[in-house]
């Protein structure tokens, strides 16, 4: 598959999700103004709580911000585009997930675009609001450099919390039930990784900084780029390791995938 | 890829391990052979019927030929590919349509789904627009194209698997159980709709069933399956001669009678007013029959009971 041909393929699968969507017009409409409110309320909230957070282990307000932006942002992107994945379990358990395999493309694309949610979205837009706050509030001089490091750390950011999607959804082809504990490995890191891993007691700290390594989505890079406290002593060049770690867990998470896929016992027709 | 065989199955075994509760918190692990070494081959060209009863194991052979199940054991090619290994590849040469399980996009206009085909399968855009024209008219699909499909009868949805399992021109195409609870009209448009793919685009065809009029009107060969294993594979029409002409004509008769004797059929059972006569459909008709009766008493109703493939399984066994 060459990559504009899929990206339009993508795109209209997407458009017949949302269309299928728009059949329930009402359920939809609601939904969406739903978010909407949710999402300027969680803005606010996060506002009023960083004019409140002290300095967290020599970290300045604003530096927590730019390290709560560049946590939540990569998995605001993460949760629109790849989040769907955990739909795998009811596919499996409901046994159309056959359908995907009868087809000439990548499953993951697939339940990627046909599980697809707009309301998604709306976790997207407060997180971006902070990160552009933070980024024009923080006391950093921007160089290309520096700008470098935040752009790829977004991306890598965004592809590691996908992986773990791709990982914890891969459960469910042996344990259907398995959703909750997968969840707790997404969204439960997603809220760890909103503070700096220096206030985290060192078992929190090895788990999920460096186990599954989310250290490497925000704090990581968030130090480099602020030149912020490093109470924890990391090496300067770590930020180097960034691109190596996102490719581990990429390759490892599409292995469990892959497993996942064999592993598939369908259901009696 | 036309001299080689499109499906070869050699040895192929599917265990599945189902784990049992056996106390609060243990366990058992069983190990179930849903298909047990299972061998055949389907020419290019053919068209074959693959049946059994429920749990014979015809939806798991389906689900490996067409890379949704990893064989246990044994050798699969399928178009000259391995179909897990292989399974993207495979998809774009291959159709399928499930019987119960919709292909479609439940919540659009039928229309949108042969659209949204059109570039999962990257078809070439001429062949495309001919295709579903050519399928719209055989098929008639022409008053519902713009319904969504969750709003079309079983008949009508049915009508727009088939469309959507052939629109990008498979070489092969299986399906699993393509008339269950189809009614008489549907059956006939599906069945004459098959038949001329298998015949004017020399499509491959294996579908399983449950109905063994679809083998007759549509296959030359037939397999039959239980347990995981072939009990069966012959011709139709050697089948049918050995073990498929009889019936039985169930009739009603207006008042208790005592068992009618008639040179070509015997009563079965008698219960109140109804008889169930057995006959041999190559010695003798049912038309025949029921003149034959109408003249000895009243009817008030009547039936033929089509041997069930149930029947035929037990009665391989015995024979």
């Amino acid at each position: 598959m060459d990559s504009p041909a899929s990206l339009g393929l993508y795109g209209r699968l997407l458009g017949a999700r949302v269309r299928s969507d728009w059949q329930y017009r009402t359920s939809f409409i609601t939904l969406l103004f739903s978010q909407a409110l949710v999402t300027v309320l969680e803005f606010v909230s996060i506002l009023l709580v960083l004019e409140l957070v002290p300095n967290l282990g020599g970290w300045t307000p604003t530096e927590v911000a730019f390290l709560y932006a560049l946590a939540t942002v990569p998995f605001g992107m993460a949760d629109l585009l790849m989040s769907s994945v955990e739909r795998t379990a009811n596919h499996v358990q409901a046994g159309t997930f056959d359908r995907l395999l009868l087809r000439p493309l990548p499953a993951l694309f697939q339940i990627s675009a046909i599980e697809f949610e707009l309301r998604r979205a709306g976790k997207l837009l407060p997180s971006l609001g902070v990160g552009v706050w933070a980024v024009a509030n923080v006391d950093v001089a921007w160089n290309a450099q520096r700008v470098g490091v935040l752009v790829m750390a977004v991306l890598c950011g965004a592809v590691i919390y996908s992986a773990l999607w791709v990982a914890s959804a891969s459960v469910s082809f042996w344990a259907v039930g398995s959703r909750e504990a997968a969840n707790a490995v997404t969204y439960g890191g997603q809220a760890a990784n909103q503070y700096p891993l220096h206030v985290y007691r060192n078992w929190v700290r090895a788990v999920l900084g460096w186990g599954i390594p989310l250290a490497f989505v925000s704090y990581v890079p968030s130090q480099w780029i602020l030149d912020a406290e490093n109470p924890l002593g990391m090496p300067s060049n770590l930020v180097v390791a960034i691109p190596v770690v996102t490719v581990a867990v990429l390759v490892a998470a599409l292995g469990c995938w892959g497993l996942g896929i064999r592993h598939y016992q369908s259901t009696g027709s | 890829m036309s001299d080689q065989p499109a499906i070869t199955l050699s040895d192929i075994g599917k265990t599945y391990v189902v784990r049992t509760k056996a106390g609060a918190l243990r366990r058992h692990r069983n190990e179930v052979k849903a298909v047990d070494g299972v061998s055949f081959a389907v020419e290019a060209g053919e068209m074959v019927g693959y049946l059994g009863p429920n749990g014979a194991g015809k939806s798991t052979t389906i689900k490996m030929i067409t890379g949704i199940l990893t064989p246990t054991s044994g050798r699969l090619r399928v178009l000259g590919l391995k179909p897990v290994a292989q399974r993207r590849m495979l998809a774009k040469h291959i159709g399928v349509v499930f019987g119960q399980r919709s292909q479609l996009w439940w919540d659009l206009p039928l229309i949108d789904s042969f659209d949204l085909l059109h570039h999962v399968y990257a078809t070439e855009p001429g062949r495309h627009k001919h295709n579903v024209a050519e399928f719209i008219d055989r098929l008639d699909l022409g008053e519902f194209l713009t319904t969504p499909v969750r709003q079309l009868s079983l008949g009508q949805r049915m009508r727009g698997e088939l469309t959507a399992a052939l629109l990008h021109d498979p070489e092969l195409v299986v399906l699993d159980e393509p008339t269950i609870g189809l009614d008489v009209v549907s059956k006939h448009a599906v069945r004459t709709f098959l038949q001329d793919v298998n015949a004017q685009r020399g499509t491959t065809v294996l579908l399983t069933t449950h109905d063994l009029d679809d083998v007759e009107q549509l296959c030359k060969r037939m397999l039959i399956i239980d347990h995981g294993r072939v009990l069966l594979d012959q011709s139709v029409a050697d089948f049918k001669k050995e073990h498929g002409t009889r019936r039985t004509l169930v009739v009603e008769f207006e008042h208790v009678v005592d068992p009618v004797q008639l040179a070509h059929a015997t009563v079965a059972r008698c219960e109140g007013p109804q008889q169930w006569l057995s006959f041999d459909r190559s010695v003798t008709t049912a038309a025949a029959l029921i003149s034959e009766l109408a003249e000895l008493h009243a009817i008030r109703d009547l039936s033929i009971d089509e041997p069930e493939i149930e029947d035929l399984v037990r009665g391989l066994y015995k024979s």
